[in-house]
């Protein structure tokens, strides 16, 4: 195991407002980490909407959620944040008092003095493929996520989807299968129109099947898929033998590893915090946005800013416990504007 | 108002009132209509406000759009009828649009 990366601040969930977070954390001079297991900074706005309006941040009468995205990244920009994308926390250790050891699941180690949560409705997981009865062959023949391709080497695949998941493991996998079927509801698909060529083109040459229809039930015993019947859009039902199926259905928000740190949660899903500086019930570890509960609680962008401005407050006493703090405006701190690395206006 | 009839897979039918220019989805939700759940909040982001349009609505509620149509891929049991309900906008012209919800929301 490689060193821990030290730092004051480690934040869960790179959404908006883990990324204001930096910013308030940055005007009191702690440094910040953040881990997000999207393959992109914005969390659900980049995810899930980009090109959606948000009409409800204070004076700015209109964004996109991408637009907000950008312009937080610009606002954070001299504070020089640290992002760890493609990775989930899976744990979340006390170590001191308070000292927090956090392990992603691609083994990285951090040492941080305080744990922001700003994990909004949980981590994007693969979504479940709509078919009855997936659940006993999950993790041993029927696989949301590919890895390692050689287990598959001689299998017969079937994949399931018509996004650029589904076409790039198809062409992937194509040159290593027994052999290889993909199944799609219709005959659009989503993915980049070259990989949409390129795996007709070997449908052409008779190297893997396409066959549009859904999944309606499988076959098979203790998790080996033997067989997946599918309804074809005429009707007729039709049977397609498999070693290993690979659905790709999108990603969907489940909360993830957090059920398994030790918060009491409210309803299953949310952290309860208080309301002086959304801390948890673990001192040093602090829950904003979508993620957390208190009474009065909205899922509004504006208020998880509040709370990372009222966060940061409490966290500067336990990074640095020896210095006093002065509450300063960026319009009027010297001191503050050095740190945003802006002219101080003559007076 | 618009009326606008949800029933489930159990049969049962539950008529409520729509405001014109909302949306299918958010008639049921205000209502507490079962079936739905709109995980996204109307963003055509996820596909759990799935349902089948009556038949003899279809043409009046009229085609999906493609990013919907890219959306119901994630939907369980997809039929030629099938729209997610937060892209139906209610009007006036839909005052007793019948929908079917279905078994499951992906």
């Amino acid at each position: 195991m490689s060193d821990p990366i030290k730092t004051d601040v480690v934040i869960i969930g790179a959404g908006p407002i883990g990324l204001f977070a930096v910013f308030e954390l940055g005007l009191l001079d702690m440094k910040a980490h953040l881990i997000d297991i999207l393959d992109k900074i914005g969390g659900q706005c980049a995810e899930l909407y980009p090109e959606k309006p948000i009409y409800d941040i204070p004076g700015i009468p209109y964004t996109s959620a991408q637009g907000l995205v950008d312009a937080l990244m610009q606002q954070i920009k001299p504070f020089n944040p640290q992002f760890h994308l493609n990775e989930m926390v899976e744990k979340v250790e006390k170590i001191g008092d308070p000292l927090f050891r956090v392990t992603t699941d691609l083994g990285k180690v951090f040492e941080s003095k305080i744990v922001v949560i700003a994990a909004g409705g949980g981590s994007f997981q693969p979504k479940r493929p709509p078919i009855p009865g997936v659940e006993p062959y999950e993790g041993k023949s029927i696989f949301y996520a590919v890895r390692k391709m050689e287990p598959f080497r001689g299998k017969r695949i079937l994949i399931v989807g018509g996004g650029d998941s589904a076409l790039d493991w198809t062409l992937n996998l194509a040159p290593i299968a027994g052999h290889l079927t993909l199944l799609h509801r219709r005959s659009e698909f989503r993915a980049a129109p070259d990989s949409v060529n390129k795996m007709m083109a070997l449908v052409g040459e008779g190297k893997i099947d396409l066959v549009l229809g859904q999944v309606t039930t499988l076959q098979g015993e203790q998790g080996q898929i033997s067989k997946a019947v599918v309804k074809t859009n005429e009707g007729s039902v039709y049977e397609i033998a498999c070693d290993v199926m690979l659905p790709f259905f999108g990603l969907t928000m489940k909360l993830g590893p957090v059920a398994n740190w030790g918060f009491e949660l409210k309803n299953n899903e949310l952290i309860p915090v208080e309301t002086a500086a959304f801390e948890t019930s673990v001192p040093g570890i602090f829950a904003i946005g979508d993620i957390n509960w208190y009474p009065g609680k909205l899922k509004l962008i504006l208020s998880g800013f509040h709370e990372g401005a009222l966060m940061a407050q409490k966290a500067h006493r336990y990074v640095y416990p020896e210095k006093r703090l002065v509450f300063q405006y960026t319009t009027s701190s010297t001191s503050l504007q050095k740190k945003l690395g802006v002219a101080p206006q003559p007076a | 108002m618009v009326k606008i009839t949800f029933i489930d897979t159990e049969g049962t039918a539950r008529t409520v009132e729509g405001e014109v220019g909302s949306t299918v989805m958010e008639t049921a939700i205000n209502h507490g209509v079962p079936g739905i759940e709109a995980e996204c909040g109307g963003a055509c982001a996820c596909s759990t406000c799935h349902v089948y349009v009556d038949e003899a609505w279809r043409e009046k509620v009229g085609e999906p759009s493609p990013m919907e149509t890219d959306m119901l891929d994630f939907a369980y049991g997809v039929q030629p009828n099938s729209r997610l309900s937060c892209q139906i906008k209610v009007r006036e012209a839909l005052d007793g649009l019948i929908v079917r919800t279905p078994e499951r929301q992906a």
